[in-house]
């Protein structure tokens, strides 16, 4: 187990970096205390699985360092590191047994055969995988390969960083909740330091204690899932996060007040602006938006039933506000009238959050 | 809701093909099966006897000898192309530029026409103005594959794999490529050496690929005649008179058309019976 801390790191794919756009991965210093479960949330291409291949060693960054605790591991190769990755589809050793491949680890580091059968054994209890032990590896379903791959990576006992590369993208949607679920509770178990990158914001949300989200190769905020989801510090966020996502409308801000088309709109902290800021946006999750006697006036457009709650699409000065109803309460038809809730309404200049 | 009228329209297109694959394959098929069970002297009077060519040309000790011949040459060929394509494509790299130069000249050899590769190897064997014959005598090798039997030999198997170990590494290479990065790098940080990459990753996903090499390399060995023809002729005395080279001196040498149809039968069945085996052994763990 170990801290994992990344300092002043960039990427670029390219030899020669010409514009800043080359970068893949642009600067950023990250630190992951001891023993956390992380996620690192972005959409494709945002950079995440370069960053994990940095971690894992597997390949070497333009500029920076990669320390785990005190030690600078940026020189050193993947199995010098220990660490565990699992990988998008699962790697298993097809000709080898459940039991061969996890004990696969371990026989190249010359460790004796008895050390290495209660190693096993251990972790094959720890992910159900007992009663497969003795059957070829290439014959089990992808969740179990895929459980196979992190076994191969818990086995060794000095892991230091487990990191995961949207293990479930291949998983069949009943199994995922499963090893989701299996995932949590090895974290609780286990204690490694672990972090998981995907696109996908349930996975994130769920696993982690802290999250990064990422875009485009710089890191967007990084919180809790709470954070993240009540207090959004970029439009970004509030989109990605959440489904649906954060409500943006175009807001304008004199005098300490914020407005939205005529209306005053309360906000969460005291907001301030940048002078030279080009727009100016307000922020509300559906969550927040309530039906009022009193408040914005909005002309009902459309409803859709998504399970537990109704989204209903409201229009008003040309953008559409979106919000939630659960059962029992009433759609007003026509026109309405929406409230903010303050505490969760922020105001955004160039897409970062004001106050 | 209307029934569907059966449209047997669609056998009148099949019909070109029919009569194509009729008359290449079929028919030449069926007048070989006619010949081998009749006896001629010529003049086209036949007469019927039966399974008496196949039994003649089964106890033929010439027979015998041109199968062996034919079987060592085979497994010779096999043992060494198949473990020299596997590690050239292994040393061929997959990323950059030099792919495209590699691909391309592992791809020459087997574009030249076969009786030009017999010609240019017949000529460089030569022991007095070949390049390769004439520098081997002035080394001190006696060679001569006029006049030696395992000069011939060699000189034979020299030629087959230079001119067919490429079909194997582009196999080979094809299949290689076929393997995701991610294996490569599991096996990284599980600490896996060379061997153990080579042994667990990729020879089992070749495993297909290679199954396709070597049975098309069976195949091929067994019915070699071309190159072998036009270096040795059969070689010094009969020494390198493999199995097609032999039917065709029975066939055209010697117009026994009967026992030469026999023989060709007994051929095609011994090439389709070791295909077979070949094919149920190397795709046997895929079944289970």
């Amino acid at each position: 187990m170990a801290l994992v801390r990344l300092s002043s790191l960039r990427h670029s794919y390219r030899a020669h970096v010409q514009a800043d756009a080359d970068w893949a991965v642009k600067r950023l210093d990250i630190e992951w205390a001891n023993g956390t479960a992380n996620a690192l949330l972005g959409p494709s291409g945002c950079g995440k699985t370069t960053l994990l291949n940095i971690i894992s060693g597997l390949l070497r960054p333009t500029e920076g360092a990669v320390f785990f605790d005190e030690r600078d591991v940026t020189a050193l190769a993947p199995d010098e590191r220990n660490i565990a990755q699992v990988f998008q589809f699962p790697v298993v050793y097809d000709t080898m047994t459940v039991y061969q491949n996890l004990a696969f680890p371990l026989r190249n580091r010359r460790l004796e055969q008895g050390a290495v059968d209660r190693r096993v054994r251990e972790i094959a209890a720890l992910l159900d995988l007992e009663p497969m032990l003795a059957q070829r590896a290439a014959g089990l379903t992808a969740d179990g390969k895929q459980k196979i791959s992190l076994g191969r990576g818990l086995v060794r006992e000095d892991v230091n960083v487990v990191m995961f590369d949207e293990p479930l993208t291949v998983i069949d949607p009943h199994l995922k909740w499963r090893l989701r679920s299996k995932l949590k509770e090895l974290h609780q178990r286990v204690g490694t330091t672990m972090i998981y990158v995907t696109h996908d914001q349930t996975e994130a949300l769920t696993f982690a204690d802290q999250v990064i989200v990422m875009n485009e190769g710089t890191v967007v905020q990084a919180g809790t899932p709470v954070e993240l989801f009540e207090r959004p510090r970029h439009t970004f966020v509030g989109h990605f996060i959440g489904s649906p996502g954060m409500n943006v409308l175009p807001a304008t801000f004199d005098d300490g007040v914020a407005r939205f088309g005529g209306d005053v709109v309360e906000l969460a902290t005291p907001a301030r602006p940048p002078a030279s800021a080009k727009r100016l946006e307000l922020g509300v999750r559906p969550e927040f938006v309530r039906f009022a006697s009193d408040g914005i006036p909005v002309r009902v457009v459309r409803v859709r039933d998504s399970g537990r709650y109704r989204i209903v699409e409201t229009e008003a000065e040309g953008v559409t506000i979106r919000l939630l109803l659960t059962e029992g309460q009433l759609l007003p038809r026509g026109n309405a009238k929406l409230r903010f809730e303050p505490k969760f309404t922020q105001l955004y200049a160039d897409g970062w959050i004001a106050s | 809701m209307s029934t569907k009228v059966p449209n047997q329209k669609a056998w009148w297109l099949v019909l070109p093909v029919v009569v194509l694959v009729a008359f290449n394959a079929v028919l030449p098929l069926m007048t070989v099966v006619n010949y081998s069970v009749q006896e001629t002297f010529g003049e086209n009077v036949f007469f019927f006897e039966g399974v008496k060519w196949f039994e003649q040309i089964l106890h033929s000790k010439r027979f015998h000898e041109s199968l062996q011949r034919q079987l060592l040459y085979t497994a010779i060929v096999l043992a060494i192309e198949v473990p020299l394509g596997v590690a050239i494509a292994l040393a061929m790299p997959r990323r950059g530029p030099w792919v495209s130069v590699c691909l391309v000249l592992m791809a020459m050899p087997l574009l030249i026409p076969w009786n030009v590769v017999g010609a240019m190897w017949n000529i460089i064997a030569l022991p007095d103005i070949g390049l390769l014959g004439r520098s081997l005598n002035a080394l001190g090798i006696e060679y001569n594959f006029t006049r030696q039997p395992v000069a011939a030999w060699a000189t034979l198997i020299a030629m087959d794999v230079w001119h067919w170990t490429s079909l194997v590494v582009l196999l080979a290479y094809a299949g290689l490529s076929a393997i995701p990065d991610a294996y490569y790098q599991a096996a990284k940080i599980d600490g896996a050496s060379r061997w153990a990459v080579f042994r667990f990753i990729q020879l089992p996903k070749m495993r297909r690929v290679l199954t396709i090499a070597v049975l098309l390399r069976f195949m091929d060995s067994f019915m070699i005649y071309t190159e072998a023809i036009v270096v040795t002729g059969g070689g010094p005395g009969n020494s390198t008179t493999l199995l097609s080279i032999d039917l065709v001196k029975i066939a055209l040498g010697q117009f026994d058309l009967g026992p030469a149809a026999a023989m060709s039968l007994i051929y095609f069945l011994i090439i389709l019976l070791l295909s077979w085996v070949f094919y149920t052994v190397m795709t046997r763990d895929e079944a289970n």
